[in-house]
């Protein structure tokens, strides 16, 4: 059941310029699985609403979730200044997170651009668990390659930089084509682009993909009609064209959505 | 001690509902909040046929609330009343639905659908700041605020609550509108016209440009005008606007409000409408009052 409850501060490191890692020692963590999400709230009440991050790694038995995340404004500039053993308010578990079962006996290639990366640890986890042996590609501006050795564990990793300071100079794209990688079905997170280009892709390539997408969000449960996208068919809630990323994703089926 | 409040006739078991818009229809809250613990859920607005609503990005956050340009995308009547109504209905709490329309047609059509429904009170949204054409005229205009509640009161067969806008010169000429056409009570405040402009980008926050302000911030404007109101008409009055404690919801008591709802702060907190009922219940305590209706109006000149 999804709940808000005040959670405590396991651990927190900034694993690259700007970009925070943290371990929350929660019971919601018995509930998440890949590419969902909470909402944090930040302390200040000048800054009321919950900030939407995802799920990057799960720890069930000691109970503990792990975000990882960029530190874009006043809220997540707040989440930053938080140290061990300080409490944090959070709302979830949000969202329906990837289909990890459709993988099975698939070539699956995760995909995940700059801070999209976070969600794909949980997700190459889940599917290691399940006897996939997935791949990941993965984008990054430079050679700040947050993440990558945690992915390493569960996947074999491909990296892009938009800089070509490691790996393929250009995007997750341009990595499978210079890798030659093949796949039955993808799972991504990333930047608004990098996911028309993936849609774009796997229609092409006649490939499944699942994408996760952001919108601003106010609830995070569904009840305000905030954080819609286009769907190409009437959604069963809205009975138009438009489906909640907070409940309905943030996972798409890439041929679903217009974006 | 009795929390009871009576709205035209209709008896709630508190005066504490739900901010339509806010709530969706309780299904998403209720995994949070016991439902049968609220004195009314109002709605989501609906109107005749399914409104797609504006683009996104539709909400946006502020210093102390936010402005939301849904655009008032709803599934239609006929969804509504096959799935919504029923899923209220088995909860012990009134049902208020919120109408919206862009035509006085629009308006009549969905008032006339829910004759039969098994509902309490019909909400009258003329106060959307979100939606281009008609609604927000019909709110802003005291001759055409009479017109149309006159005109829905005609077909209604559940009392009818106009919801007015903040954005208008003096709202105790609208309040006296509604009451003269016939309205059996009035809520408000509605969101306030905001903006907001991000400077990185150098675009408007919203994709509708400007949207509706809610939340904390908004709350004394909310009070002054629930107070001159309350003041101004006879018919009772359902205060809102930024209420996110039992206190807030106190002082709009005690400004004049038989009835208060909670809105955006739904979103900080979930849990935020049940604990206002609890915490009206601890000061009544406390104040050793016997009967709620003590409070309403009770501020000292
Ligand atoms: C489903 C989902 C998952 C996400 N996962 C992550 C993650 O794992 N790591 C990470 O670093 N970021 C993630 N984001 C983006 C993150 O939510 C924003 O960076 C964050 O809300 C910014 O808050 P702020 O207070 O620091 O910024 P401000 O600009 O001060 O925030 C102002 C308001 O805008 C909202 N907002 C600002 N940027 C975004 C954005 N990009 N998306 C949605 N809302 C935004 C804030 O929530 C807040 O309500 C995710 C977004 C979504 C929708
Ligand atoms: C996301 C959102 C959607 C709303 N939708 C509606 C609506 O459909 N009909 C309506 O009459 N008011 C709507 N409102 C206005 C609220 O019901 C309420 O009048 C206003 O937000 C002020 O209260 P608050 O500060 O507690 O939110 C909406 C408000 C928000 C924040
Ligand atoms: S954020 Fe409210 S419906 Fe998604």
């Amino acid at each position: 059941m999804k709940q808000k409850m005040t959670a405590k501060v396991y651990s927190q490191t900034e694993i690259a310029p700007g970009i925070f890692d943290m371990w929350i020692e929660t019971p919601l963590a018995d509930e998440a699985a890949a590419g969902q999400f909470i909402g944090v709230y930040p302390k200040d009440k000048s800054t009321l609403l919950p900030r939407p991050i995802s799920i990057c790694e799960v720890n069930k038995k000691d109970g503990m979730l792990r975000i990882v995340y960029r530190v874009a404004g006043k809220g997540t500039g707040e989440f930053a200044t938080y140290h061990e053993g300080d409490m944090v308010e959070i709302l979830g578990v949000l969202g329906n997170g990837f289909p990890v079962a459709e993988g099975t006996g698939k070539k699956v290639v995760l995909m995940g651009g700059g801070i999209g990366i976070p969600p794909m640890v949980e997700l190459a986890k889940e599917l290691c668990e399940s006897g996939v042996s997935p791949v990941a590609v993965v984008g990054y501006r430079d050679n700040k390659l947050f993440l990558k050795e945690d992915l390493a564990q569960f996947a074999k990793v491909y990296v892009a930089t938009e800089d070509g300071s490691e790996g393929t100079k250009g995007n997750v794209l341009t990595a499978m084509d210079e890798n030659d990688i093949q796949a039955d079905i993808i799972m991504a997170c990333g930047p608004m682009p990098m996911l028309r280009g993936i849609k774009k892709y796997s229609e092409e390539k006649g490939i499944k993909a699942y994408i996760s997408l952001e919108e601003r969000m106010a609830c995070g449960v569904g009840a305000c009609l905030g954080c819609v996208c286009k769907t190409k068919k009437v959604d069963h809630h809205s009975h138009v064209n438009n489906a909640r990323i907070c409940t309905d994703g943030p996972v798409f089926d890439a041929e679903d959505v217009e974006i | 001690m009795n929390t009871k409040v009576t709205i035209a006739g209709v008896e709630f078991k508190n005066p504490v509902m739900t901010g339509s818009g806010t709530f969706g229809s309780g299904m998403e809250y209720g995994e949070f909040v016991d439902l049968n613990k609220l004195g009314a859920v109002v709605t989501k607005g609906v109107a005749n046929v399914p409104w797609p609503g504006n683009p996104t990005p539709r909400v946006t956050e502020v210093y102390g609330g936010m402005l939301n340009a849904i655009g008032l995308q709803n599934p239609g009547i006929d969804v509504f009343m096959e799935r919504d109504i029923p899923f209220l209905k088995q909860y012990d709490t009134k049902i208020i639905v919120n109408v919206c329309g862009k035509t006085v047609e629009d308006y009549l059509d969905v008032v006339e659908k829910l004759g039969d429904a098994p509902v309490d009170m019909l909400e009258i949204n003329v106060s959307c700041p979100n939606v281009k054409e008609g609604a927000i005229a019909f709110g802003q205009k005291a001759d055409a605020l009479f017109d149309i509640t006159s005109r829905i009161k005609k077909v209604a067969k559940q009392p009818v609550i106009m919801k007015l806008s903040p954005n208008v010169t003096d709202i105790t000429e609208m309040a006296k509108a509604a009451e003269a056409a016939g309205a059996d009570a009035i809520s408000l405040i509605n969101t306030l016209t905001g903006m907001k402009i991000d400077i990185h980008r150098r675009t408007f926050a919203l994709a509708n440009k400007t949207g509706g302000m809610s939340g904390p911030a908004i709350k004394p404007v909310a009070v002054r005008m629930v107070y001159q109101a309350s003041h101004a008409v006879k018919i009772p009055v359902i205060g809102m606007g930024g209420i996110a404690t039992a206190e807030d919801a106190i002082e709009f008591l005690l400004a004049g409000a038989t009835g208060v709802a909670v809105g955006a702060m739904n979103f900080v907190n979930p849990y935020a409408t049940v604990e206002i009922v609890e915490g009206i219940e601890e000061y009544m305590r406390k104040y050793q009052i016997e009967d709620i209706n003590e409070l309403i109006g009770g501020v000292r000149e």
